[in-house]
């Protein structure tokens, strides 16, 4: 088309209208959603395709057994014996007191009844941005409540006392992960601030201390706690397996809390470290009223995905022979009253419904505080 | 900082009681002021040391602790007990977690020797067996080559295991776990052919699978399991408050008294009865126990038959016959030196 | 009021501030008691620990590693018997925990890749599966899932006996509660031809590489390196064997007796623990994956569109390799948390380091302090290696900023 050229001294502008496209597929209503989200490229459709039927292939026969072939009422293995029977939630119904309490007197588990619900009077306000009184709140947790807790639980000094031999269940896992996470807190921070220091020897056995911790796994830990530790202590002094098992824990977590803290302090602009030597605050005076501030509001996403993080690690203290949730749940598959082939994975969805909703919510607890916090600090 | 604040919490546990102990060479003075035996035991097997639904500690293992704690305080129940791992066991009463270890535990010259432990008698003569599924139709251990085993460690189990497959010629591929549970769940997956640690232990673990008449447990014992109750070196008081716990029992059952009619053996003239239940000379205090200790072990706990029947005998579901267990006058081991 | 207090201090001695609060001072003397703290506890820990070693006779230092173990274990990858020494024993532990780790990363990461750009897939379907493996996975104990991995691997494999095999006759594989099956090939003279080939391979590869780096450098073409280096893999190993005349004896298993004798065997108490370890770190490997792609700004998609790439063009040389960035530091970690959780397989019998040396070997020789001290230092010389190995790594994959 030499008249084209001709008439305009850019080749690569167009002169001809472009002919009109077709008017788009519904992108709206249901056969639009269908389209864009399911059905785009035939690639999609062959896909779409193989997961619905994978998914028709597993979540009926799940579903029934949990649901509609499972047996929901009997009082021995005889009801869950049989051909085609699911889950055997009778089961989990008649134990739910020990995967509760452990070996806590019935009689007595009121008092982990009232430690709980008190637990629960402390965190909903705290966990609330909205509610005032934060700074009471968090010294009711951090300290009241421990002192509470341990004397409700052990019955020290005034009620009948219970060994910690008897405790058990959700019980233990919730002590073995909060106790963590409250000694974990205070020594992350000194560790984190420690790491940071310009004091040579502080900053080096901080270091150390946090990648020893950070390097090994977490049973080698229990494993010392349990065997090694009693061995290091004076030959009058011996501690409670529990105890033992509740050091190791936090020592762990605290050198994971550390690094979390650690991120939060090196997020803070230098100008406020620079600021609060400028208006001659000492080292301790500054950390507490300029820099941690800010720096534990920034890391609570973090906090809060350690937790998680003990929370499901609580569940090797089993190897050590401390029947937490999952432990007293294990053990109870040896039960002969209970035995049969439905029993273990019954057993083992419960506890692992448990968790689920303990770290979901924390989860999603988690991402809320992202999404709250998320202002100003982005660069 | 951090370590004042470790120390910090080993204070307030020290001084909250929350399981420290202080051991001292004289144990019995300790177990007397803080008024309960603390008692080292499984963490479940049945017959020997084992919870029952209410959290009460049940076993021929139990009622030894039980009835030391009655001859000291002529009440069976001052005993707290303490559920150990096989790996644990050593360390706990070696540290002084614990007073007295009960805790099914063969009786071996090293640990007598190198641990700093002292066996206080036998109230279990053992042995280690195998059981198998009736289906593989094996009826001896000698034909077990090539099997797939499951053992648990820290046992002297693991070592006979290799010991008698070694000395017979054939070879075996172990399945090792940590903990009781996990071995059981094992073998009653069918991950493994043949299940191996003592005997009594197979027959206790048989009744927590899920078809226990499927299975059999072999005639062979490969090696002698003598289990008995464990304590500190270097208190030799305490070490004879145990064995003569142990004995009064077995006395007790040689000389006819049980628990039902101790009262009226009390008006027995038989000098034998009379110097073990305390009628007749000063045997208690010479251990630093009341004179009727025995009788109160006898009264409030039973003798060694007693405690058999009702834990691991033939009315039990773990249906052991005394076999080796029997009094020596029945032809059994079980052989008491006289109270004199 | 404290508030206060410092502004004052601060102000009034700054002419000519005492000793006490010269920052120097102070600091020299807080280390020095933090270091008499450690050290006094470092001391009466050891001083206490020898005592009671001493004290309940239990015998310490490191010779009981000549000894004889007397033990058997159920999956060794170097020659090991029960008549081998504690030493053995050890490095079958640890070689054990390698295998699973290395396997565990290389899945994990496949997995986890796979899933995270579900996580981003247009597909509705495909994407809320994604969410919900992650979510599950991410939530439950690993102990918890390896114990339902394990229960479920020996409920759906059946005994070797009920396979339908007859005795004595070999397969050339089959699966069972027993484990995985498959021939074994026994090594003959010559076979160290065959690896002296692959080594060559692998050179050859990287030669080729750099060349057609060079190439594309210069004229602008592009060579498929990959498929070529592959081929030259796989061929020149093939060639060795057929020219070398097939150097390796096979050994097929066959039922006998109980078991099957013969063969390799991958056992069950494997095949659970890696699939619980690398189904549980992929599913945070997938969130890592999906916030570094997503950290990749959109501008650069669009800008690679309009220079013409081609959608694997631009996911392969513009997308991926700046996701990388963000990826690698926190991989770096799950690479690590999955070598330390490999350490869970003492709950389900896997003879790893922990099982066989924190365990077997720690009651017979009953040395808690020498083997738990070992064992830990054998993971921290792990995770140090395998950081800095990644740091490495990520510092030739850094934005290279001048």
């Amino acid at each position: 088309m030499p008249g084209i050229e001709n008439a305009n001294p850019f080749a690569y502008v167009s002169t001809e209208t472009i002919p009109q496209s077709p008017p788009p597929t519904a992108a709206k209503g249901v056969a639009g959603w269908l389209k864009t989200n399911l059905f785009a490229t035939p690639r999609d459709t062959v896909l779409t395709i193989i997961v619905a039927l994978i998914l028709l292939w597993i979540v009926p026969p799940m579903l029934n057994w949990l649901f509609f072939d499972a047996v929901w009422t009997g009082d021995g293995r005889e009801a869950c014996l049989g051909e085609h029977v699911g889950a055997c939630w009778a089961f989990v119904e008649a134990k739910f007191g020990q995967f509760m309490y452990g070996r806590y007197p019935a009689e007595l588990r009121w008092r982990v009844d009232l430690t709980g619900f008190l637990l629960i009077a402390g965190l909903v306000p705290i966990a609330i941005p909205s509610v005032p009184y934060k700074r009471e709140n968090a010294i009711y947790l951090l300290v009241v409540f421990p002192i509470i807790a341990f004397m409700l639980l052990t019955g020290w000094p005034f009620l009948e006392p219970v060994e910690t031999s008897r405790w058990g269940g959700l019980l233990v896992t919730l002590v073995v992960a909060i106790v963590g996470i409250v000694v974990s807190f205070p020594l992350g921070i000194l560790l984190a601030l420690g790491r940071r220091s310009n004091l040579p020897i502080v900053k080096t056995m901080s270091v150390i201390f946090i990648e020893f911790w950070r390097g090994v796994p977490l049973i080698t830990v229990l494993f010392m706690s349990s065997v090694m530790l009693p061995l290091f202590l004076p030959a009058d002094v011996s501690f409670d397996k529990l105890l033992r098992a509740l050091i190791g824990v936090a020592l762990f977590s605290s050198a994971y809390m550390a690094e979390v803290i650690r991120g939060g302090l090196q997020a803070i602009p230098k100008g406020q470290y620079e600021a609060a030597n400028a208006m001659a605050l000492t080292y301790w005076q500054g950390m507490r009223l300029i820099i941690l501030p800010q720096a534990l509001k920034l890391v609570i996403p973090g906090i809060v995905n350690t937790f998680i993080g003990l929370f499901k690690d609580t569940s090797l203290v089993l190897i050590i022979g401390i029947f937490d949730l999952l432990g007293i749940v294990q053990q109870n598959f040896t039960d002969t009253n209970w035995i049969s082939p439905a029993t273990p994975a019954t057993g083992l969805v419960f506890a692992a419904f448990i968790y689920f909703i303990f770290c979901f919510g924390m989860s999603r607890y988690s991402a809320f505080m992202e999404e709250r916090l998320d202002t100003g600090h982005k660069r | 900082m951090k370590y004042s604040f470790l120390s910090a919490v080993a204070g307030v546990a020290v001084a909250a009681g929350l399981g420290a102990t202080a051991a001292s060479a004289a144990t019995l003075d300790d177990v007397k002021a803080k008024g309960f035996v603390q008692c080292g035991v499984s963490t479940g097997l049945a017959g020997f040391s084992a919870p029952d639904d209410a959290g009460d500690w049940k076993g021929i293992d139990v009622d030894l602790c039980r009835g030391v704690a009655a001859a000291i305080f002529d009440d069976a129940s001052a005993v707290k007990y303490s559920p150990l791992s096989a790996k644990e066991r050593f360390t706990a009463l070696q540290s002084g977690e614990i007073d007295i270890l009960s805790r099914n535990t063969t009786w071996t010259m090293s640990r007598d020797t190198e641990l700093g432990l002292n066996f206080a008698g036998v109230n279990y003569y053992d042995g280690q067996g195998f059981m198998v599924r009736k289906s593989l139709g094996v009826n001896s251990a000698l034909q077990l080559s090539g099997a797939s085993v499951c053992v648990q460690t820290g046992t002297t189990t693991e070592l006979n295991l290799t010991d008698y497959f070694k000395a017979n010629n054939m070879t075996y591929n172990p399945v090792v776990f940590e903990k009781l549970e996990e071995v059981n769940a094992a073998y009653d997956s069918n991950r493994c052919d043949v299940y191996t640690t003592d005997q009594s232990g197979l027959y206790a673990i048989r009744l927590g699978l899920s078809a226990p008449d499927d299975h059999v447990v072999l005639p062979e014992v490969i090696s002698k399991e003598p289990l008995g109750p464990v304590v500190r070196q270097g208190d030799d008081q305490w070490f004879s408050i145990v064995k003569w716990v142990h004995f009064a029992m077995i006395n007790a059952e040689e000389l006819g008294v049980t628990s039902e009619n101790v009262d009226e053996m009390m008006d027995s003239e038989n000098p034998n009865i009379m110097r073990l239940l305390g009628k007749e000379g000063t045997f208690g205090e010479a251990v630093g126990l009341e004179n009727d200790w025995a009788y109160q072990v006898i009264k409030n706990v039973g003798n060694y038959g007693e405690v058999f029947e009702a834990n691991v005998g033939e009315s039990t579901p773990l249906g052991i016959a005394r076999g080796l267990n029997a009094l020596w006058t029945n032809g059994g081991l079980q052989y008491a030196p006289p109270v004199r | 009021m404290a508030h206060t207090d410092g502004v004052a201090d601060g102000t009034e001695d700054s002419g000519r501030a005492s000793l006490i609060y010269d920052p120097k001072v102070r600091g020299v003397f807080f280390q020095a008691i933090l270091i008499i703290v450690v050290a006094y506890l470092v001391y009466s820990g050891i001083s206490n620990a020898a005592g009671n070693l001493a004290r309940a006779g239990i015998a310490s230092g490191f010779d009981f590693f000549g000894e004889r173990a007397g033990f058997e274990i159920g999956q060794t990858l170097v020659h090991y018997t029960n008549d081998s020494t504690y030493f053995r024993a050890f490095l079958v532990g640890l070689l054990n925990t390698l295998m699973v780790s290395a396997l565990g990363i290389l899945f994990a990461t496949i997995i986890g890749f796979i899933v995270g750009l579900a996580r981003l897939s247009r597909n509705y379907l495909i994407r809320k599966l994604a969410t919900v493996y992650v979510e599950t996975l991410r939530n439950i104990p690993l102990l918890l899932q390896l114990l339902f991995w394990y229960k479920a691997v020996l409920a759906v494999l059946p005994n070797p006996r009920e396979t339908g095999l007859e005795q004595g006759t070999t397969v050339l594989w089959t699966l069972n509660n027993r484990g995985l099956y498959i021939p074994r090939l026994i090594p003959e003279a010559g076979a160290s031809a065959i690896l002296v080939a692959a080594i060559i391979a692998i050179a050859l590869w990287v030669v080729i590489g750099m060349w057609a780096g060079k190439r594309q450098m210069r004229t602008g073409q592009q060579f498929p390196t990959f498929l070529t280096g592959l081929a030259i893999l796989v061929g020149l190993p093939l060639l060795t064997f057929f020219l070398t005349g097939m150097p390796f004896d096979v050994e097929f298993s066959a039922l006998q007796g109980f078991n099957m004798s013969g063969g390799t065997v991958i056992r069950p108490e494997f095949i659970a623990l890696l699939l619980g370890l690398s189904l549980y770190t992929a599913s945070f490997i997938a969130e890592i994956v999906r916030a570094g792609i997503l950290a990749v700004a959109k501008g650069q998609t669009e800008a690679a569109y309009a220079l013409g790439l081609s959608p694997n063009h631009t996911s392969r040389l513009v997308i991926i390799p700046q996701a990388m960035r963000v990826i690698i530091p926190p991989l770096t970690s799950q690479y690590l948390n999955l070598t330390k959780n490999s350490s869970l397989a003492v709950a389900i019998g896997y003879p790893d380091l922990v099982a066989v040396f924190g365990g077997t070997v720690l009651n017979q020789t009953g040395q808690a302090v020498e083997v738990i001290t070992i064992t830990m230092l054998v993971y921290l010389t792990i995770s140090l290696l395998t950081s800095a190995f990644m740091n490495w790594f990520n510092s030739r994959v850094a934005l290279v900023e001048r």
